[in-house]
């Protein structure tokens, strides 16, 4: 039997008080629902850390599909990892909302291109952008590089583009932007540790 | 084989006996306010694992976002400047949600049969799908918690994560607090864990340190330490004594099965008046017919 | 972290100062509570605002912004003349025994040598006294005149609790009350840890802040045992890391240097960075500079890099000056720049003065954006009204934007503030096209190089000769690339004990940085990541959570430099004789023929304790430096210097030199400094506990927590303003303003500073003009552009603001 508030309504202003129904016996079939369904039952688990701050909490993501080739993994929660001897399964509000950072509407999707003067994005693919930032890199090099200082000493550098390393970037990303904008000669090459 | 997913010892309007051989540990969360930071880590936790996206408001001059309990927010950290004495401040901030009362005001309010349920471990639930919208429980409850959703006409509040502790596991805001302020277990456990922490607040200097279980329903399943015990209402108005309104329990009372048809009915009337028009007004009326 | 987070639960007094760690750190600040909890530790909190981490403290001091080293000097008056220090550490193991050169000079604020116009110091006169047998002279009864000890209590004379309470605003009986609780852990069996952040670093004196800190710990003979330390709680996830890794304009990995323009002879080079230990007996670790420095230019270079050619010395950039980013973007800004690459970074946000940012940027040729998520850097030319009011027509700056990966869709590890480097795995594929930073480097190198190839161009050598033997050269992976940072063997390597016992074979991946040599014959791309990933795996990628000794060493869980350890200085927490000072908290102890213990012993092994070797085998002395000699560039004793916008317009303790005397300013930023006339309020920069920077603005949960851009302030300030919560505000300094929501709280109370009131403006920073939050004003409109005379971080703690109703 199922109760809609008009009807309790109804049986209230008709006089006939529930106790009436529960004396005959009254049990609803919906309060036989479980609780909600456990949402991880078989979710497919990969370790990770936050990328936030420097404690660097452990974090078990949780996706859905078992990995098969037909099924692209999306991750739907992400919890703290108790085995984790600094946060021990804790996360703070930011890593704890981190499933909403991974889907947010602002992810960038493809290379873009905006041109001088320009009011808009433009999609472009990933040879193109390549090949334009490596013309207009190689362009500005090849015009300002210094082999030699006034003093006529090999000095071998290039101060004319400017480079920012990441903060929330894996060490082998840091590890090979290092080695490679250094072999340009790049010396306007910092971080966030200076901000 | 549902009700035994979480043994429900009750379930609102409703007098068929829920199964009631099995028992199971009584579970509690304690919120040691002593604790907190106020991070609202529990809050993402909250609304990450229900599923559950409160709107993007606005500022409203303080730092609680949200402000207030909605039906996609079911906790909330509430912050207050107090000072006891002139130029000591404390920042008392006290993670706000429902209680998981013993004696439940919701259940006892609720006219639809099996909306609100409560589980032998203690947690008291709302099923949703068996909620009419009427908002009973809204004024059953002495902590001023459950909220209806003008979506769907439902009542929302804290589930004490059914889901995850049917499974084994504590609930999200409990695993994710950052300062271990929010604990986990056995009620038992629980006192024995506020214990401690009463201890060591009164060796620092908080000489009425102690613990938030109210007598008034029965005691709760969740529980809080205060630096404060002695004055509760201190914490963002916290109630000192909470009870079910007595329309609360007459109306539950009418219930029982051997209660009489025309009890039913007055209490019935009058418990509606109760709900729509306020506790006071009511009380006056139904002593009146009492008189009568 | 000289420790790391598990340890601060063995701490007996907590210091929070220059942080908030319960607001940005909340998931490491457990180790407080549990300090609290388990420990019966107390937690000191000195900030200008009652925080998150004062809520739960046990005694809550106020500080004027920017006033730390009056503060902290005076905890050294305190602590000397109290004497509260712990004489047996002080005396072996810093160098207060040390005598200073005749020439050194304190007055009137200016340490001797100092050049007005170029804003620096002639330091030769800032060292020690060498005496006839070529090392520093000491006077072990401290009793010297010019020695350290004598000169610190000299110096600190002046900072009386009375003159740090007039300086800082403190109440003196609260400045009082911290200084007890500090002292008490004098005692060997008593702990302190300091835990700070930004809140020191951002400011003009900010590496001195930390310093003076240090020099307490010193004093107390806290660093190097469980509980103690200074810590350093680091902003981002992977900023150890990159900054061990060396990207920064000077630096190469393993904090190597990179040669300055007069350092064109490699062994002058190599000569003047291999520390001879200055005291006798002592390890100077970095006598193995070359080694560090050879193997590094084997992996970059490999068989190019030959002894006949100084290991390709020549290829290295050599330095004119440091382009830090103030460096950069005032170049930048008067058009002697041309390109601009970004990388999960956004400077229009993250650097100060907006406005200058701006203008910057618009006269850039190129700009490239590499990044996960649509930054207001990649989009400074898009017109957003208020909040970014530029027209795009005018800006002639070409720009690139291309997608990368976040965390959860990549493998690789990061370097925690603990120093532990740890592994994480993929999880899902990144969205639409988005690729790895790792492959985009890759992508943009190989066309540059396919250019350089087909073109001819400047300069080609060392980009054409560069090691590039990735299995799939436009994606390496991150396994090979951690491999090769950690380094292999050349050639096969003996035992040098017994040169016919082959320890490993060519090709294989050493066991740390013990085994680098400066022959060739090794290779590493970061000395101090050696170890990481050897013959035996990945051993970032470790996960035994076990802890043998209760104090949180969790030796097989992950990896953390140098060697695997956790406690740096570790020696330290024993006495000369090799027994722990406190047996409760053993790390280490000699047990006879060796040093061993619950953590990696840092230190060298087999060095019996009657050798005389001391605990800080980085220096040159073995000991640790109360006074810091010429490495720092305004003294070798922390002063107080005021913030270059101060809102008492003096310095009390010298009026003649307000601010740092040695601090970089730029032509035009002077000019736009503010005064306390016109700009009253002491304004401050600092993030929230519910948001990340600018980058969870773009996220939905956190958005909800914290959707709109607020300033705090004082009810005596609002109430003076006739400012009530939940008015809108403007906010300006010098150089801009912004408007948004007042809070008006009691956790932000008027100072009485110098005979005036200062009141403070607290301005949270993570709006901007794109998320999904409320739009707002980027905050560093307000802020000012200079920098920390050592490091360059700008000082986004300590300016002048006005205000009023909207």
């Amino acid at each position: 039997m199922k109760v809609t508030r008009r009807q309790f309504f109804k049986i209230s202003a008709g006089g006939l008080g529930s106790s009436s129904i529960a004396m005959l016996g009254f049990s609803p079939g919906e309060a036989q629902a479980e609780v909600r369904t456990f949402k991880l039952a078989r979710s497919t688990e990969t370790r990770n850390t936050c990328p936030y701050c420097s404690v660097s909490c452990g974090l078990i993501m949780h996706s859905l599909g078992d990995r098969a080739k037909n099924a692209e993994s999306a991750i739907f929660h992400i919890e703290g990892d108790p085995d984790h001897p600094v946060n021990r399964g804790t996360l703070c509000p930011k890593g704890a909302g981190l499933v909403d950072f991974i889907h947010s509407e602002n992810r960038l999707k493809y290379p873009e291109y905006r041109a001088p003067g320009s009011r808009e994005w433009k999609r472009i693919s990933w040879d193109e952008a390549f090949t334009r930032v490596a013309r207009l890199m190689k362009d500005d090099r090849d015009k300002n590089f210094i082999a030699k200082n006034a003093a006529g000493v090999t000095v071998n550098r290039w101060v004319t583009t400017g480079f920012l390393a990441a903060s929330a970037s894996s060490n082998e990303s840091g590890y090979i932007t290092h080695k490679a904008i250094r072999s340009l000669g790049a010396l306007a090459f910092d971080n966030q540790a200076r901000v | 084989m549902a009700l035994q997913s979480l043994d429900i010892t009750r379930r609102s309007a409703t007098t068929t006996p829920s199964p009631g051989q099995r028992r199971t540990m009584e579970v509690a969360k304690l919120i040691d306010v002593t604790k907190c930071i106020g991070c609202k880590a529990c809050q993402v936790a909250c609304m990450e694992w229900n599923d559950l996206r409160d709107d993007v408001g606005i500022n409203h001059g303080v730092l609680d976002n949200p402000t207030d309990l909605t039906e996609n927010s079911w906790t909330v950290m509430r912050y207050a400047e107090v000072e006891l004495e002139p130029g000591k401040l404390e920042w008392l901030i006290r993670k706000d949600g429902c209680m998981h009362c013993a004696n439940p005001g919701c259940l006892k309010a609720c006219p639809a049969p099996g909306a609100v349920v409560q589980y032998s471990n203690g947690i008291v639930d709302f099923h949703e799908e068996n909620c009419i919208g009427c908002g009973y429980c809204i004024t059953g409850c002495p902590f001023n918690i459950p909220r209806l959703s003008q979506k769907d006409s439902k009542v929302y509040k804290c589930t004490l994560c059914s889901d995850r502790v049917a499974a084994g596991l504590e609930p999200a805001c409990v695993k994710t607090c950052p300062t271990g302020a929010i604990v986990f277990g056995s009620k038992e456990a629980m006192l024995h864990h506020a214990e401690e922490r009463i201890a060591d607040l009164k060796s620092r200097g908080f000489a009425k340190a102690g613990i938030y279980d109210p007598k008034g329903v029965d005691g709760t399943h969740v529980i809080y330490v205060l630096h404060h015990a002695d004055k509760p209402e201190i914490y963002s108005g916290l109630p000192k004594d909470p009870s079910i309104g007595a329309m609360v329990e007459l109306w539950k009372g009418a219930t029982k099965p051997l209660a009489s048809l025309a009890l039913g009915a007055v209490a019935a009337g009058a418990f509606i008046h109760y709900v729509t028009k306020g506790p006071n007004e009511v009380s006056e009326e139904i002593e009146k017919e009492f008189e009568e | 972290m000289t420790n790391h987070w598990v340890d601060i639960k063995n701490a007996n007094v907590i210091v929070v100062m220059g942080g908030n760690a319960a607001e940005a750190h909340p998931c490491g600040f457990k180790w407080v509570t549990e300090a609290k909890a388990h420990n019966h530790a107390t937690l000191l909190v000195v900030d200008p605002r009652f925080t998150r981490s004062a809520s739960v403290a046990d005694y809550y001091a106020p500080i004027r912004t920017g006033t730390d080293i009056a503060f902290l000097g005076g905890v050294i008056n305190y602590l000397l003349s109290h004497d509260k220090i712990q004489h047996e550490y002080v005396k072996a193991y810093t160098n207060a025994t040390f005598i200073v050169n005749e020439g050194y000079k304190f007055d009137e604020g200016l340490f001797s040598g100092y050049d007005e116009p170029g804003r620096k110091y002639d330091k030769s006169t800032w060292s020690y006294e060498i005496g006839a047998d070529g090392f520093a002279a000491v006077d072990e009864t401290m009793q010297h005149p010019r020695c350290v000890l004598q000169l610190l209590k000299q110096h600190y004379s002046r900072y009386t609790p009375e003159a740090v309470s007039n300086i800082c605003g403190t109440p003196k009986d609260a400045f009082l009350k911290v200084c007890e609780t500090i002292a008490t852990t004098s005692a060997p069996n008593r702990a302190l840890t300091f835990m700070y952040a930004l809140g020191w670093t951002q400011h003009s004196v900010g590496s001195q802040m930390i310093r003076t800190a240090a020099m307490v710990q010193l004093l107390l003979g806290n660093m190097g045992v469980a509980g103690g330390g200074m810590n350093a709680l680091r902003g981002h996830s992977n900023i150890q890391g990159l900054t061990d890794l060396g990207l920064l304009s000077d630096l190469l990995p393993g904090y190597l240097t990179l040669p300055r323009e007069n350092e064109t002879d490699y062994q002058a080079y190599v000569d003047k960075r291999t520390q001879k230990p200055v005291r006798p007996g002592q390890m100077s670790y970095w006598q193995n500079y070359p080694k560090f420095h050879v193997s590094l230019m084997k992996s970059w270079y490999g068989d190019t890099a030959t002894r006949d050619n100084n290991w390709c010395f020549d290829w290295l950039p050599k330095l004119d000056k440091v382009y830090d980013v103030l460096q950069v973007f005032e170049l930048m800004f008067h058009g002697k720049l041309n390109g601009y690459v970004c990388q999960g970074f956004n400077p229009l946000a993250a650097f100060p003065n907006r406005a200058k940012l701006s203008k910057a940027m618009s006269q850039l040729k190129y700009l490239v954006v590499i990044d996960p998520l649509a930054t207001e850097t990649s989009c400074f030319w898009e017109n957003h009204g208020e909040f970014n009011d530029v027209d795009p027509a005018t800006i002639q700056t070409e720009v690139i934007r291309l997608p990368s990966t976040c965390f959860a869709e990549e493998n690789g590890s990061l370097t925690n503030s603990g120093r532990w480097l740890q592994w994480h795995y993929k999880g899902a594929e990144p969205p639409g096209e988005a690729k790895p930073d790792v492959d985009i480097i890759a992508g943009i190198f190989l066309k540059l190089r396919e250019l350089y190839k087909k073109e001819g161009g400047a300069f080609p050598d060392a980009l054409m000769n560069l090691t590039w033997n990735y299995r799939i050269p436009h994606a390496p992976s991150p396994e090979e690339l951690a491999m090769e940072y950690n380094g292999k063997a050349l050639a096969d390597l003996t035992d040098p004990k017994d040169p016919t016992k082959v320890v490993l074979k060519k090709g294989q991946q050493l066991d740390g940085f013990a085994q680098l040599k400066d022959d060739g014959t090794t290779s590493s791309g970061c000395w101090i990541y050696s170890g990481a990933w050897t013959e035996k795996g990945n051993m970032m990628a470790r996960r035994d959570n076990s802890d043998p000794s209760g104090l949180g060493n969790t030796l097989n869980w992950a990896f953390a430099w140098p060697a695997n350890r956790r406690v740096l200085y570790n020696r330290a927490s024993c006495d000369p004789s090799g027994k722990p000072w406190d047996p409760k908290r053993t790390l280490v102890y000699w047990d006879g023929a060796k040093w061993t213990g619950p953590d990696v012993p840092d230190f060298k092994a087999d060095s019996p304790p009657s050798e005389g070797m001391n605990p800080f085998i980085m220096q040159a002395e073995g000991v640790g430096r109360l006074f810091a000699l010429d490495k720092m560039a305004e003294g070798p004793f922390p002063e107080h210097y005021e913030p270059f916008e101060t809102p008492i317009d003096t310095n009390p303790l010298h009026p003649k030199v307000i601010s740092n005397p040695a601090a970089r300013v730029f032509k035009g930023d002077l000019e736009a400094f503010g005064k306390g006339k016109e700009y009253p309020y002491a304004g401050t920069t600092y993030r929230l506990t519910e948001h990340f920077h600018f980058w969870t603005k773009h996220t939905k949960l956190s958005s909800i927590m914290q959707p709109e851009q607020f300033v705090e302030i004082g009810e005596e300030l609002a109430k003076e303003k006739g400012i009530k919560a939940g008015d809108r505000i403007k906010v300006w300094s010098h150089r801009g303003f912004i408007k948004a929501v007042a809070v008006v709280t009691k956790r932000i109370r008027p100072l009485t500073v110098n005979g005036q009131t200062v009141h403070h403006v607290g301005i949270p920073f993570h709006w901007g003009f794109k998320g999904v939050a409320k739009s707002g004003y980027l905050a560093n409109t307000l802020t000012p552009f200079v920098g920390d005379a050592n490091t360059q971080t700008p000082e986004f703690k300590s300016f002048l603001v006005n205000i009023e109703k909207v």
